[in-house]
């Protein structure tokens, strides 16, 4: 028997706003334990909310980017529920009218391009942070009232794969807006999964297993691949799929039962008394649009069809706007466009994973790089060379001035470069007699010895060539 | 007995609302909270064919503020006031997470 899977992923963004969803207090991250919270945050009786216009901008703003249907008219609900990181007994958040709708994101897999469905986005409030220990748990409410947004997607997902594709499009797509830093590893990005299988020409969906904050992409998708495995398993074998949340464990790539599901949850929705009613004007949401950024992939696209470089890199340097702004602006100042985009995803990548930075909080800037760039097409500089000058622009240090500082220029002048072969050549006889007895090793020999005598400075190129035209001769 | 919820219902709901409710103290709540639902039902002879729902008693749309961050130096005061603290946190007994929402 051969199934179908069908994979729904709900996606909460963390939004970069200055202030709370129903609060002024402050949003930021590492302060002390309940520094950022007031009366509000805390659920004292008789205060009331009032909602922070920014959050609503921002969920426009995602709506739009993912081609979505604006509420002219949302509300807030109340979502029923106790538990200590929430210390009024409900989260705010929207049920009926979630502020877009019926959005969606394309993905390609395997060369396969397929638009994924948005159902809904929901803007509220986030919950605070328990910490559990033995005796004790311990509550620190910085984080409740923090704004997020939540994209649900629709069953259109039908493999792992497909989870993996639609999650980096809609990460890439919420960090070009700048709403959010959409982060996995520090929470500003979190997803819940389900997943269920069924016979291939079944109408009806199979029972839906639930897995909750995954911390990286690829564990949605190896957790997601495990459980399509033993949910098939689970039916061949005759038995049934329960409805429960399980959770991955990265050490063994299995996932295992958290609890399970009895009856459907009952949050008791009912819209939100202490917050009146917005209405949303098509003047706001076209002013939203203007200033919507080009969005990753139109970046993309003219990357490989106009710059020239491949699919891979383009990916790359469009995984944040930061990264794909650097580019731009290191193309505007005359860089080559292939080698620009090889120092990026190359040198510039492995610097910014080595000392966990973002791109904007370092001191390498487009002009310098591309500066470098520029340095060695024109053979001033080899590339070996452009290693020291790399490290010299992670300073700040302006990569002209370094190259002339430290005298890195790269002979390239045959006519310096003459004598300097006729000797090599004219010492190591055996290694002639080797070339002309098609040993290919004998040149790299020869050249490696030039490179001795100028101290790296001669230009490998130019000395293969007149290595060649001199053994010939 | 009654027509309108039933004793497991009011237990489901007492449940919800973290309420324990003895066995023996089922029937009188359950009366009483049939007879609240009656209540609510002379509601429903209200004709609202064609009325838009409500969610909102009040006329005030759109009362937004602007996203800037206020600091209203409350941590101590709030701190002072919660029931058990240890180094800045609000102290708890040991939270069994129920909800899974938590890592």
């Amino acid at each position: 028997m051969n199934f179908q899977t069908t994979i729904g992923l709900e996606v909460h963004v963390e939004l970069k706003t200055n202030s709370k969803i129903f609060s002024p207090s402050p949003v930021e991250f590492g302060d002390t334990p309940n520094a950022n919270t007031n009366v509000i945050d805390w659920g004292y009786p008789g205060v009331l909310p009032t909602t922070n216009k920014g959050v609503v901008h921002d969920g426009i703003m995602a709506g739009l980017a993912l081609h979505a249907q604006i509420e002219p008219k949302p509300h807030f609900d109340r979502k029923n529920y106790f538990y200590p990181d929430n210390p009024k007994a409900y989260q705010i958040t929207q049920s009926e009218t979630p502020i877009a709708h019926d959005g969606w994101v394309e993905i390609e897999v395997d060369g396969k391009k397929k638009k994924i469905g948005i159902a809904e986005m929901h803007i509220e409030e986030d919950a605070g942070k328990n910490t559990h220990a033995v005796e004790h748990s311990y509550v620190d409410l910085n984080r409740q009232g923090t704004p997020l947004i939540e994209i649900v997607s629709k069953p259109d997902i039908e493999s792992p794969d497909e989870a993996y594709a639609y999650l980096e499009q809609l990460r890439q797509i919420v960090q070009f807006t700048g709403i959010s830093d959409v982060k996995m590893e520090e929470g500003s990005m979190r997803v819940d999964t389900n997943i269920s299988i069924r016979p291939l020409g079944q109408k009806e969906y199979g029972t839906k297993v639930e897995m909750k904050n995954i911390n990286s992409f690829n564990y949605v998708r190896k957790s997601l691949e495990y459980e399509e495995q033993r949910q098939q398993r689970v039916l061949m074998s005759g038995g049934v799929i329960q409805q429960e949340t399980r959770r991955f464990d990265e050490t063994t790539g299995k996932t295992e039962l958290m609890r399970v599901k009895e009856g459907s949850d009952d949050y008791r929705y009912f819209p939100e008394p202490d917050l009146p009613v917005l209405e949303i004007s098509q003047d706001w949401i076209d002013q939203i649009n203007e200033e919507l950024p080009e969005p990753p992939a139109k970046r993309r696209e003219h990357y490989v069809n106009e710059l020239g470089i491949t699919d891979y890199d383009a990916m790359v340097i469009t995984q944040t706007k930061e990264m794909s702004d650097f580019y731009d602006a290191m193309i505007k100042a005359g860089a080559d466009a292939k080698l620009a985009a090889n120092y990026l995803q190359g040198d510039v990548n492995a610097y910014l994973n080595d000392n966990q930075v973002d791109l904007q909080n370092t001191k390498i800037t487009p002009d310098h790089l591309a500066t470098m760039v520029k340095l060695i097409t024109d053979g001033t500089i080899s590339s070996k060379m452009a290693k020291k000058v790399f490290k010299a622009i992670t300073k700040g240090d302006d990569p002209k001035a370094f190259v002339e500082e430290k005298g890195m220029v790269q002979l390239s002048d045959p006519a310096k470069l003459q004598p300097i072969v006729d000797d090599v050549v004219a010492a190591n006889p055996q290694s002639v007699e080797d070339f002309h007895n098609g040993k290919d090793r004998a040149i790299g020999f020869l050249v490696g010895q030039i490179m001795k005598q100028t101290h790296g400075k001669a230009n490998p190129q130019v000395v293969n060539k007149m290595l060649k035209e001199s053994m010939s001769k | 007995m009654t027509e309108k919820i039933s004793e497991d219902q009011v237990k489901h709901v007492a449940g919800l609302a973290k309420l324990k409710i003895d066995d023996d103290q089922l029937p009188y709540f359950t009366t009483q909270l049939d007879k609240i639902i009656g209540l609510f039902e002379t509601l429903s002879e209200v004709d609202t064919e064609g009325v838009e729902p409500t969610s909102s008693v009040t006329d005030q749309v759109n009362v937004m503020r602007e996203d800037v961050a206020e600091d209203w130096h409350q941590q101590q005061a709030l701190l002072d006031n919660a029931p058990d603290t240890q180094d800045g946190y609000i102290r708890t007994p040991t939270i069994i997470d129920e909800s899974g929402e938590n890592e």
